[in-house]
């Protein structure tokens, strides 16, 4: 899950400054449970810009626009209008633009900016956050990520920020220090807290070289290649 | 007497903070180092205070020991990765600053360039090893050093907590720190003595120098503001009230520091004055308080 908002339509508006016909792309993905590229909004944008006096040449609500593939087979009985447009104005998130703007020869304005959830995957809707750091902490610190749950993502234990057990970056946020403290106590394991956690080797964050050559990367690359293009 | 000698010596400690303008005239800083030489033990400098951007705690420390001051450098996590802050840590041992502070430093949104990316790539625990990895000739890596630094290196202690949880934190990060080489620790301001003995009674088992934070206090609304935003300072309603009622604020503010300073000197190995914007009359509250 990819969480996205509209970027502001003045912003929107003047991406399109120098011209007139443009295609609306949506996705039926994260951008329609965020509201942000479904076809409501899709419909709502080509309203808001022919009121503005662009010409809305077409639209389409695409499954996954992070699909290359699957954009290509949609859009290619679309090619005439798009063809004929100046650009095409996307509303999903930055993978859904980007695939976007692989898969046709087109300026591709992003309607949308996708927002940080801050190590939030899937539809997990609670605290539990997973920065996918390579190096798992949890043993050390009560099953809850120091990473997500800690403002300064501090590795060895509280600063002395906080206030009635709420984090001095936002007092509607619980001190993460303090939940990990409750939580080793509750589980007799308070003494993790003393054992020192080395510097963290950053380097296994980044995405090691064979995520970046998969089968599903390889298809990818090939179907995204520009041969293949619409137009 | 340098600041770790003093600390040796078993005396009672007095240091105090300067903290760095926006800009680069430094006419304060020189009339400062003047007025407070031979009157304290040593000086902090702070680093990005508050989080808000300034003239740099390494340099100021510099100016400091060129005028005959022993400076604390303070150093946050917040703004430089391990290679900036360990080179900073090598820059400052040539230009003869000898002990340091290590905080994890206010987050950015707390300051004026609140879009800053906050770095945190060590937190204070991970620098306080590793300046002592420093010390005994290596950086953070292992690589060996062409000349080994030589800091003093102390760290914070938030001595009062509103809930029990961030009192007992707080002990048990001590402990942490010291174990990886803090050889003394400065508080947060004290207002509470009683508070702080309690505080007292549980460190006494580490063994080790603590230096208990005063403020000075300038209004009762400065006290009533510190009391809403500022993490572990309680300044107890009569205290307040003095100041409310005071004829003179200024002298009522400089007495309950001196009264605090008297209070403290039985409960702690020495006092940090953080007088913010009354650094010269820090020597003022030490005469009130029979320090000076």
């Amino acid at each position: 899950m990819l969480l996205s908002e509209q970027k502001p339509f003045d912003e929107i508006l003047g991406y399109l400054e120098h011209e007139e016909k443009v295609f609306i792309l949506g996705c039926d993905g994260c951008a329609q449970a965020s509201q942000t590229g479904g076809l409501p909004q899709v419909l709502e944008m080509k309203e808001r810009l022919k009121k503005e006096g662009k010409t809305v040449t077409g639209y389409h609500v695409a499954d996954f626009l992070c699909q290359k593939a699957l954009v290509a087979s949609r859009l290619r009985p679309l090619e005439d209008t798009i063809m004929v447009s100046d650009s095409l104005l996307v509303l999903s998130c930055g993978i859904g633009i980007q695939c976007a703007a692989a898969m046709v020869k087109k300026p591709i304005h992003p309607g949308c900016n996708t927002i940080n959830l801050g190590g939030s995957r899937g539809e997990w809707k609670g605290y539990e956050r997973c920065l996918e750091c390579g190096d798992c902490l949890l043993e050390y610190t009560g099953g809850i990520c120091p990473l997500t749950v800690c403002s300064k993502g501090l590795r060895n234990g509280a600063c002395g920020g906080a206030s009635n057990a709420k984090c001095e970056v936002s007092r509607d946020r619980p001190c993460g220090w303090e939940t990990i403290y409750t939580r080793l106590k509750e589980t007799g394991r308070v003494d993790m807290i003393k054992r020192f956690i080395p510097p963290k080797e950053w380097n296994k964050m980044r995405p090691r070289s064979e995520m970046l050559s998969t089968p599903i990367w390889a298809l990818e690359q090939r179907d995204g290649s520009r041969e293949e293009r619409p137009g | 007497m340098a600041f770790k000698e003093a600390l040796e010596s078993g005396k009672f400690v007095i240091t105090t903070e300067i903290g760095p303008l926006k800009g680069t005239d430094i006419s304060e800083i020189v009339e400062l180092a003047k007025i407070l030489k031979g009157k304290v033990d040593g000086i902090n400098v702070t680093d990005q205070q508050s989080a808000v951007m300034r003239l740099g705690s390494l340099a100021v420390c510099s100016i400091l020991v060129k005028k005959g001051v022993d400076p604390v450098f303070q150093m946050t996590c917040r703004d430089r990765n391990r290679i900036a802050l360990q080179s900073d840590l090598l820059s400052a041992s040539v230009l003869g600053i000898k002990n340091l502070l290590v905080i994890s430093g206010d987050y950015p949104t707390l300051g004026d360039h609140i879009d800053a990316k906050d770095v945190y790539d060590l937190d204070t625990e991970q620098l306080i090893w590793t300046v002592n990895r420093m010390n005994q000739g290596y950086d953070l890596t292992g690589n060996e050093l062409q000349g080994k630094t030589d800091f003093l290196v102390g760290a914070v202690v938030k001595p009062v907590s509103d809930t029990s949880e961030s009192f007992e934190l707080q002990l048990t990060m001590m402990e942490k720190k010291i174990s990886l080489g803090a050889r003394f620790f400065q508080t947060q301001a004290v207002y509470d003595v009683e508070a702080f003995e309690r505080f007292m009674k549980q460190a006494a088992q580490f063994k080790i120098p603590v230096l208990a934070g005063v403020i000075p206090l300038k209004s009762a609304g400065m006290a009533r503001y510190m009391n809403k935003n500022v993490s572990g300072v309680f300044v107890p309603d009569h205290m307040i009230e003095d100041m409310v009622n005071a004829k003179d604020k200024t002298a009522t503010g400089l007495e309950i520091a001196a009264r605090l300073l008297r209070e403290l000197r039985e409960l702690s190995q020495g006092v940090h004055i953080m007088a913010i914007g009354w650094e010269k009359k820090v020597p003022d509250i030490l005469r009130l308080a029979d320090l000076g």
